[in-house]
């Protein structure tokens, strides 16, 4: 039997949209500003085998000379990414909700499962929770990034006033890179984040609007509970791991 | 309730829902599209969109009211000092510079308005500072100063009613190049009236024969070729503020 049951509370649904634009902005004038010294590439001496970022991207992404441009979105934007994503971090907190979101012992196998199972190398699908190990690690890793982002940031914009950050992270050029590759990241997760949504289905996105997921339950016998609700998609066609 | 109005009543909420996530997702894409586009429509102050300006200045009077004023910027082992990238060349890139003619013209002094040979400013105690240099474009060297304090230059020419609240002008011989400093950046003891750069005396490019040295601002504050200082009360007009960049650019 099929019914709505809640998923995403309506707080959680807030973060989540709310950063969404604020990180665009913040990935978008960070590159402006790091257009102006574009010094980072994978390679060994001269050689080199890419560039961030090749000359073709910059242009049709409009990002030369733009540097001032890209400090004054990035420091007013910086505060409202702050201050959502420390409200989101109190809220887990309070709420209780950090427990579906945090990695436990089991989480880290588990992880190896879904991307077994994701990769149909695993067939029988994977017990039920809110968010299977995977998703615990990339939910809460991607906060422990935007903190990561958040200290790096000021130890690079307030470099004297937190020197002592700086000087942990390995002084101020280091603090620099640290933030870039922490910026590579969000694009790394925003890709399987992307890929996975698609994958999971409407079920999983509308559950991301407007909080409810249609679940299939037993038929009620009078006066007693259902057993804990799965949700359909996730039941018929792929459990777990298509929730993204 | 009997399954099949149980079966009706899911069929009907789904429906509420998939028809709430269209409008709900819609409305979001709109407002923040518009959002969007209002911000960047804004004119500009100063060569940034004015909110965008607003917050510069907020995150200023932010840093002035919780920040130490004194804190010093790293400084490093002599020998960790290199060279440095002369980056820009507004206001020294002149030849009608003479430097045989070269004198500080001050003005906002007690004493009223003076010219000082270079050597005025050598005969100040003598201070050496390496210090990371970071130019706002990202990059960074460290350098080492040979200079004067410019708090040790007030002590000996003391301006008129000197206040935290007060500026220092500084701009180049030909004012082409100008930059603003607030008082407590300019008398924080790393902020040199420099005439050496890793022990030879400043050659043209880096603003011989006397720049300002900053550690706490941008590199964009680091005037080179101090033609003109200037303690006023009024905030003074500077480069890169002027083109989109942060006044106070502090570090």
């Amino acid at each position: 039997m099929l019914r709505l049951a809640p998923k995403h509370s309506v707080a959680v649904r807030w973060f989540h949209w709310i950063n969404f634009p604020l990180l665009a902005i913040m990935i978008w004038s960070g590159l402006l500003i790091y257009w102006a010294n574009d010094v980072y590439r994978i390679g060994w001496g001269n050689w080199t085998l890419f560039h961030f970022f090749p000359e073709w991207f910059y242009k049709s992404s409009n990002i030369p000379f733009r540097l001032a441009e890209g400090m004054a979105w990035h420091f007013f934007f910086l505060w409202l990414f702050a201050i959502n994503g420390v409200l989101y971090v109190a809220y887990t907190v309070f709420s209780g909700e950090w427990r579906a979101l945090v990695p436990h012992r089991r989480s880290f196998r588990d992880a190896l499962e879904v991307v077994r199972y994701d990769l149909g190398l695993r067939k029988e699908p994977l017990p039920r929770e809110k968010y299977n190990g995977a998703q615990r690690i990339a939910y809460t890793g991607i906060i422990v990034m935007g903190f990561g982002s958040l200290v790096t940031g000021l130890a690079i914009w307030r470099s004297i006033q937190f020197g002592w950050l700086a000087w942990l992270l390995g002084g101020y050029r280091a603090a620099r890179l640290e933030h870039f590759l922490l910026t590579l990241g969000y694009a790394a997760f925003f890709v399987v984040h992307i890929a996975q949504v698609i994958r999971a289905g409407w079920n999983n996105f509308r559950a991301m609007v407007a909080g409810k997921e249609v679940v299939e339950i037993e038929p009620v016998s009078i006066g007693v509970t259902a057993v804990e609700p799965v949700p359909i998609e996730s039941a018929a066609v792929e459990p777990e791991a298509g929730n993204a | 309730m009997p399954e099949e109005e149980q079966e009706r009543e899911f069929k009907k909420e789904r429906k509420r829902l998939n028809r709430r996530t269209f409008l709900t997702a819609g409305a979001a894409a709109i407002a923040g599209t518009g959002a969007w586009e209002w911000l960047r429509s804004r004119p500009t102050e100063d060569g940034a969109l004015w909110p965008l300006r607003r917050g510069l200045q907020w995150n200023e009077r932010f840093a002035r009211t919780y920040f130490s004023e004194t804190r010093l910027a790293r400084e490093f082992p002599r020998d960790a000092a290199g060279d440095i990238r002369p980056n820009g060349d507004v206001g020294i890139d002149g030849d009608d510079f003479d430097p045989a003619e070269w004198k500080l013209k001050v003005a906002g002094l007690a004493g009223g308005p003076k010219e000082l040979a270079l050597a005025d400013i050598t005969s100040l105690p003598r201070v050496e500072l390496t210090a990371e240099f970071k130019c706002i474009e990202g990059w960074s060297n460290i350098v080492n100063w040979t200079g004067a304090r410019l708090a040790d230059f007030v002590k000996k020419y003391p301006p008129i009613g000197l206040s935290s609240s007060g500026y220092v002008a500084m701009e180049t011989p030909d004012s082409a190049y100008y930059v603003g400093l607030d008082i407590p950046s300019a008398l924080h003891p790393q902020t040199l009236l420099a005439y050496q750069m890793n022990g030879k005396p400043l050659d043209d490019d880096h603003g011989a024969p006397l720049r300002l040295v900053i550690p706490v601002k941008y590199g964009i504050k680091n005037l080179k070729r101090i033609g003109r200082l200037d303690f006023t009360k009024e905030r003074p007009r500077d480069y890169w503020a002027e083109r989109g960049y942060d006044w106070y650019a502090g570090f």
